[in-house]
């Protein structure tokens, strides 16, 4: 029951995070659109999840809040009303269809289906020695999954460094 | 069931403010409230009435555990969803500092 | 006197009360996450929340104190070596497998007894070298995306 409150709470979160107009209170809805996702995942019984969810909702909202602060940003008024809406209607309303229809599909809320994973939680401790399993997956069973990650977010490090960086930029810009 | 559907509408509406929203910022909001969702949609389908977290105490033998395997898929997509976060900011700050607006349909020069 | 000192040293950053309590506080972050990383395999935590703690940690002294104290602790070229280092470490680990037959061989023969420290094999490895790879790659990132103004021509 209270996973439902919570999720609710989130919902609220989330509407007050795209209706409003000043950008500083949205990203501060952001916040707490995140924190309530890391009590939900404490809730769900995922500790590890909600460590991690709590600490890059910080790092997250500084950044946010580092691209929001200190300028005077004129109140942007959503144009072209009706072709955006039905649009965007239009997005939602197939997005649902085919939510209704894998919903049917779904293993019911509380009995998953774990037929890999009872292999992993089975036999986890004695081929890793490690008693986190979590742990024991993302590095010994899956570790190529991680390896991956690690090369997307060092990716996203040069991406950002190569967008930021000033060497070369007056060139560039005057030739556009 | 009513878990499944109320994080269905959480992606809607972060599915409703990248759409149709103008203002930069918000797109972005959007994206990390999709990703949210994404995420949380993963943890639920995981999770198993009435037991224990995946960690091995010491001394006894837990047989009901919560699935591991979306916790340990999440746990390093929420790492990127930062880094992305973060790329996109940074384009963000860019078109501010060449254009000096947030709405994307003032930026005309990118438009071919 | 020494905060006095310390106050004229550095005109910048935020006043006289923050930056006390920052010094306070900043070691107990890094230590707080050095605990999650090594303790990564034997209770909730894990490279990944470790590595954003100990990058929080830089950030927070960072924004307390201005760009240059935090850049003289830790510069620029540390952070990229650090994560070269960590990418080279982690690929390094998953190599070194292949002594033992395939990627990501957990090669060590004794694992140590569950529920200690030095148990598990290759994973408190990796959970170091995933520790330094995602907090030297964050703090990277918010160097160059906060302090953007500050940044000058020096790339």
């Amino acid at each position: 029951m209270e996973l439902q409150i919570l999720l609710l709470f989130m919902i609220f979160a989330a509407i007050v995070a795209v209706q409003i107009e000043d950008l500083l209170s949205s990203v501060i809805a952001v916040g707490a659109l995140g924190l309530g996702l890391s009590l939900a995942f404490l809730i769900l019984k995922a500790p590890d999840l909600a460590i991690t969810q709590l600490v890059v909702e910080i790092l997250c909202l500084i950044i946010l809040i580092r691209a929001t602060i200190n300028k005077d940003l004129p109140v942007i008024r959503d144009g072209r009303w009706f072709f955006n809406t039905a649009s965007t209607l239009l997005f939602i309303i197939l997005f649902l269809i085919f939510a209704y229809f894998a919903l049917q599909e779904l293993p019911r809320f509380g009995q998953p289906i774990m037929r890999v994973a009872q292999n992993y939680i089975n036999q986890g401790l004695e081929k890793t020695g490690a008693t986190n399993i979590v742990a024991a997956i993302i590095l010994d069973f899956r570790g190529y999954d991680t390896l991956g990650e690690a090369t997307v977010l060092f990716t996203a490090v040069m991406g950002v460094l190569a967008v930021m960086r000033r060497v070369g930029r007056k060139k560039s810009s005057s030739m556009v | 069931m009513s878990e499944y559907i109320l994080c269905f509408a959480l992606f809607c509406i972060g599915l409703y403010c990248v759409l149709r929203k103008r203002n930069i910022i918000k797109i972005i909001i959007g994206l990390g409230i999709i990703e949210y969702a994404v995420n949380l949609f993963f943890v639920l389908i995981g999770y198993r009435t009435h037991s224990r977290a995946p960690i091995l105490a010491k001394g006894q033998s837990i047989l009901n555990m919560v699935d591991p395997l979306p916790q340990a898929l999440v746990l390093t997509s929420i790492v990127i969803g930062l880094a992305v976060t973060a790329l996109i900011v940074a384009i963000a700050i860019r078109i501010y500092e060449k254009y000096g607006t947030f709405d994307i349909t003032k930026i005309r020069r990118l438009k071919g | 006197m020494n905060n006095r000192t310390l106050e004229q040293k550095n005109p910048k950053g935020m006043t006289l009360i923050v930056k006390t309590i920052t010094r306070l506080t900043v070691g107990l972050i890094l230590l707080y996450g050095i605990y999650i990383v090594l303790h990564g395999h034997i209770s909730p935590g894990g490279g990944f929340a470790g590595g954003v703690i100990i990058a929080l940690c830089f950030i927070h002294l960072m924004l307390a104190f201005g760009r240059e104290v935090a850049l003289k602790k830790i510069s620029q070229g540390v952070v990229s070596v650090l994560e070269s280092f960590g990418a080279i470490m982690f690929l390094s680990i998953a190599l070194l497998g292949f002594w033992g037959g395939y990627f990501f061989f957990n090669f060590f023969l004794h694992k140590g007894k569950p529920f200690e420290l030095f148990s598990a094999g290759i994973i408190p490895l990796c959970n170091i070298a995933i520790c330094l790879k995602v907090g030297a790659g964050l703090f990277a990132i918010f160097t160059v995306l906060v302090l953007f103004k500050g940044l000058g021509e020096k790339g």
